[in-house]
């Protein structure tokens, strides 16, 4: 049914694909309502909005996931009815999904040419043209990953690129990314971007989603803004700006990304000497003092979050020590880090942070049960208070309380997370990714709070890949490469360079920069 | 903390997005017991000898086994684990206690020293499944295969009998003046415990938490491991206490006792409602799970139907029980999918 559109120009032909008054329910909560979105061969067009304005919802009715309510999707000027998300494959349409929906158990090639498997001869599934597709894939974005490991246990990032691997190998001639970069670093959001802009050379139509608008800016050519659910506006992307998108996109205007107040820097309070797990990480020694914003940075697999797991108690680790408030803290025991007042912000919210099947409530108070029950017995309507207050903070958008946290939109269940580490009210916070997938609204809402939190006399470990998050929150930035800590740059001597220098380079040699790009 | 925001950006939020009714009423819990209801009912008009004291006094005798080692079984379900040595704890308690009694022990440190045999059992369970890593069905074929074959090396194909007569009929008595069984007062003890435990304390959380994702579970400083033993333990020690009352019922202690009860006890608690998977259950749909076997068999018996065809008949209702829950999703997704009734125009 693929007619190849060679010589006609975007003014003139069809779009590629669009949607017009598209609406869609899940019981009483309306997640797109009347949504519209055109896009054209050879462009890559933006999809922005806060968290839960219904940008998946659409992505996966496009995808054939959900069934609308009503409206009309076309493919070149043809309506079509996709009833599945075979159906909408065979159209030739490729998605990338926000969660990762890899199986487990697979092996990296076996996910990505899941259910179109090569066959060789008398049918037999031909491995090795699999394998070095596989690997074809990996050296085109610039990554490695072993194609034969299983799945699990990857990290977040890690599987992100294997679903972008997923979606490129279709050959689609419409690629959808919803939030593909959310968990990715500085050079592995280039490279996507390098192969994006290629597939748009080849004329396919690509539509892209992220919160972070310089991501935005430099790759697309065209916006569409959503607000509840609701069509806004559409833009080229040349005659708008950052203001007038945050400006649709709230309906207000949007204070500073990165308030980091001066906050008074008191004793160490975690202490982490010489951790070391062979093959993970080696040798980590640092220290989080009150009031304290440390930053954790460094590329994707560099061991940040491993070392975060590993103080935390989830990970074991060989040699070495972690002391909170001065006292050592026992291996291997969340329960004990908790005691201590430390408190982890996961990575994988999906898997780690958050209980799917258990209602918003009981994931806000499921880490403080114990405070909240008197003698092990739980108070149902002190939790209900405790919850609601937490929301309420986070501005998570649920309709109720018993709503199951995993009908909430990517950016919400992130800030169901964040309520339940913050409502521990701990002495030491480790957050990984603290804004992933969090609207600007929020975002600097978060920042703010951990700001405040840090002025209360927090000490705050903040892994992330975002580099202005990075140097516009942190009092002091550590950065890890392969495993090691690299540098220790005061907030004053960092700069973007410096950091990616330590990232990729291992030793950090102030001043010395290789490579013709680092002009700073 | 004070966080300071615009009043017109600060949601409210319901406690509950379903009215009561709806939540309490619409749940597998309750529809297990309406069929309990419409089930007593129906047998109570059609069957003749069914609606007396002395068949509610039989049917609480039978069911009593099922009903205690049900209590741990279903939180041990609701974490994802399975507890497939039951029956031959039963049957391993039945032994011990036989033979203590046979070499002239007093009755209650042989009901004690069953129970602690219990606790052992269930500690192996439990410390094989989480130090090895191993999936619960595994371990506990395994330790149901053990347990039974100790209890049948010990005692062989014999039986002993020569209880004392007080036990024996303490255990076959009823609450003065009522035509229940004194052993139900146990089991409402041990109900009232597990209802607590399982839904008001923070263990119970647990509980349901490790059996959603037992991931997240652990970042959120559940015990994980430390819990899964715990009930393990509880299960063997229910157990045990169950064929404590099962040998003094019947007044004979035999190594094969109580053979392929497993089977019933988890048919009882998925037909209550309790998630293959983990997760999800609670206590008063596999009471009624229990009750609804019973009930189904006992007027079944009196209404002269073989035990071949009751078999088959609560085989059935336990199938239907499971993929009830796959139905309604599909009926949801019908209902939700008006579209795809009209032939696509591609
Ligand atoms: N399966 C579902 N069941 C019930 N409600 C849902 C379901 N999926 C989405 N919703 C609701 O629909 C709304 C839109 O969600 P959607 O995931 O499309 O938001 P989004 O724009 O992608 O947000 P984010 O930036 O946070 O990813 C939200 O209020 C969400 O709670
Ligand atoms: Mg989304």
């Amino acid at each position: 049914m693929v007619t190849p559109t060679s010589t006609t120009t975007p003014e003139t032909a069809a779009p590629a694909l669009e949607l017009r008054g598209v609406s869609k329910a899940f019981g009483r909560v309306v997640a797109l309502r009347d949504a519209q979105l055109e896009l054209h061969a050879g462009s890559i067009h933006a999809l922005v909005g806060e968290n839960g304005a219904g940008k998946s919802t659409l992505v996966k009715i496009i995808a054939g996931l959900y069934p609308r309510d009503s409206g009309t999707l076309t493919l070149d000027g043809r309506p079509v009815e996709f009833r599945s998300t075979a159906d909408a494959k065979k159209a030739g349409i490729a998605v990338i999904y926000q969660e990762p929906t890899l199986f487990p158990d697979l092996s990296v090639t076996e996910n990505i040419f899941m259910g179109r498997q090569p066959v060789g001869r008398f049918g037999r599934v031909d491995r090795a043209t699999m394998r070095s597709e596989a690997l074809a894939l990996f050296a085109r974005l610039g990554v490695r990953i072993d194609p034969d490991r299983p799945t699990e246990g990857l990290s977040i990032a890690d599987q992100q690129i294997i679903e972008i691997a997923k979606a490129i190998s279709l050959d689609a001639r419409v690629l959808i990314m919803d939030e593909p970069t959310a968990a990715l670093s500085g050079v592995e959001v280039e490279r996507l971007f390098d192969v994006a802009r290629g597939l748009r050379d080849e004329g396919r139509a690509l539509m892209f989603i992220s919160h972070r608008f310089e991501e935005v800016f430099a790759l697309c050519d065209t916006v569409t803004v959503m607000r509840d659910g609701s069509y806004v506006s559409t833009d080229p992307i040349a005659t708008t700006t950052v203001a007038d998108i945050v400006r649709k996109m709230v309906g207000r205007e949007v204070g500073d990304l990165f308030p980091k107040q001066e906050a008074q820097i008191g004793a160490p309070v975690l202490e982490v000497n010489g951790l070391s797990q062979p093959g993970v990480f080696a040798d980590i020694t640092f220290s989080v003092r009150s009031g304290e914003i440390v930053a954790l940075a460094g590329l994707v697999g560099a061991g940040r979050s491993e070392v975060a797991r590993a103080v935390f108690g989830v990970d074991p680790y060989r040699t070495g020590e972690v002391r909170v408030g001065g006292r050592p803290l026992p291996k291997n025991s969340p329960a004990a880090a908790m005691r201590a007042g430390l408190a982890l912000v996961p990575e994988d919210r999906r898997k780690q942070g958050l209980i799917l099947d258990a209602t918003v409530a009981s994931n806000i108070t499921d880490a403080i049960r114990g405070r909240l029950s008197r003698g092990g017995l739980i108070s149902t309507t002190q939790e209900n208070d405790t919850a609601r207050d937490w929301a309420q903070r986070l501005e998570v958008k649920t309709a109720a309380l018993d709503t199951l946290a995993g009908t909430l939109s990517g950016g919400n269940q992130q800030k169901v997370v964040l309520a339940k580490w913050l409502a521990t009210e701990p002495t030491v916070l480790i957050i990984d990714e603290p804004t992933r997938g969090i609207d600007v609204g929020t975002k600097s809402e978060v920042h703010r709070m951990m700001s405040q939190l840090a002025g209360a006399g927090l000490a705050i470990l903040m892994i992330s890949s975002e580099l202005p998050e990075v140097l516009g929150m942190s009092d002091r930035i550590l950065v890890m490469h392969e495993g090691r800590i690299t540098a220790d740059l005061p907030r004053d001597g960092a700069t973007a360079e410096k950091v990616m220098f330590a990232a990729t380079h291992g030793q950090a040699e102030a001043g010395q920069h290789h490579g013709s790009e680092s002009v700073a | 903390m004070s966080q300071t925001r615009p009043a017109e950006r600060s949601r409210t939020y319901a406690d509950h997005a379903r009215p009561w009714w709806q939540r309490v009423l619409l749940t597998p819990e309750m529809a297990i017991i309406a069929l309990l209801a419409i089930v007593v009912l129906v047998a109570s008009l059609t069957v003749r000898n069914f609606a007396t004291p002395i068949t509610l006094t039989f049917l609480l005798l039978d069911v009593a086994t099922l009903l205690l080692i049900a209590l741990p079984m279903t939180m041990v379900m609701i974490t994802g684990d399975i507890d497939l040595s039951v029956g031959s704890m039963v049957g391993l308690s039945s032994v011990v206690i036989g033979m203590m009694v046979q070499a002239g022990q007093p009755m209650g440190l042989a009901a004690t020293t069953a129970v602690g045999v219990g606790i052992l059992g269930g500690l192996v369970n439990g410390l094989l499944i989480t130090r090895l890593q191993l999936p619960a069905l595994a371990v506990t074929i395994g330790s149901m295969a053990l347990y039974r074959g100790i209890a049948v090396g010990l005692l062989g194909t014999t039986a002993v009998t020569a209880f004392p007569e007080e036990w024996t009929t303490l255990a076959r008595a009823n609450i003065p003046g009522t035509p229940i069984p004194l052993v139900m007062i146990v089991f409402a003890v041990a109900l009232a415990a597990f209802v607590v435990l399982l839904h008001f304390t923070t263990f119970g959380r647990g509980t349901y938490a490790i059996g959603r994702s037992r991931d997240a579970a652990l970042f959120n400083g559940v015990a994980v491991d430390r819990t899964r033993i715990i009930l393990f333990v509880l299960s063997g020690a229910i157990a045990a206490l169950a064929g404590v009352y099962y040998t003094l019922r019947f007044g004979s202690a035999r190594g094969d006792n109580a053979m392929g009860l497993e089977l019933q006890v988890i048919a009882a608690v998925v037909l209550g409602g309790v998630s293959v998977f983990g997760g999800r259950g609670a206590l008063h749909g596999v009471v009624a799970g229990v009750l609804l076997i019973g009930v189904l068999s006992s007027a079944l018996r009196l209404a002269g139907v073989t035990s071949d065809v009751i078999n088959i008949i609560t085989g059935v209702l336990l199938v239907l029980s499971v993929i009830s829950g796959s139905i309604l999703t599909w009926a949801r997704s019908v209902r939700a999918r008006p579209s795809s009734a009209t032939p696509a125009q591609a």
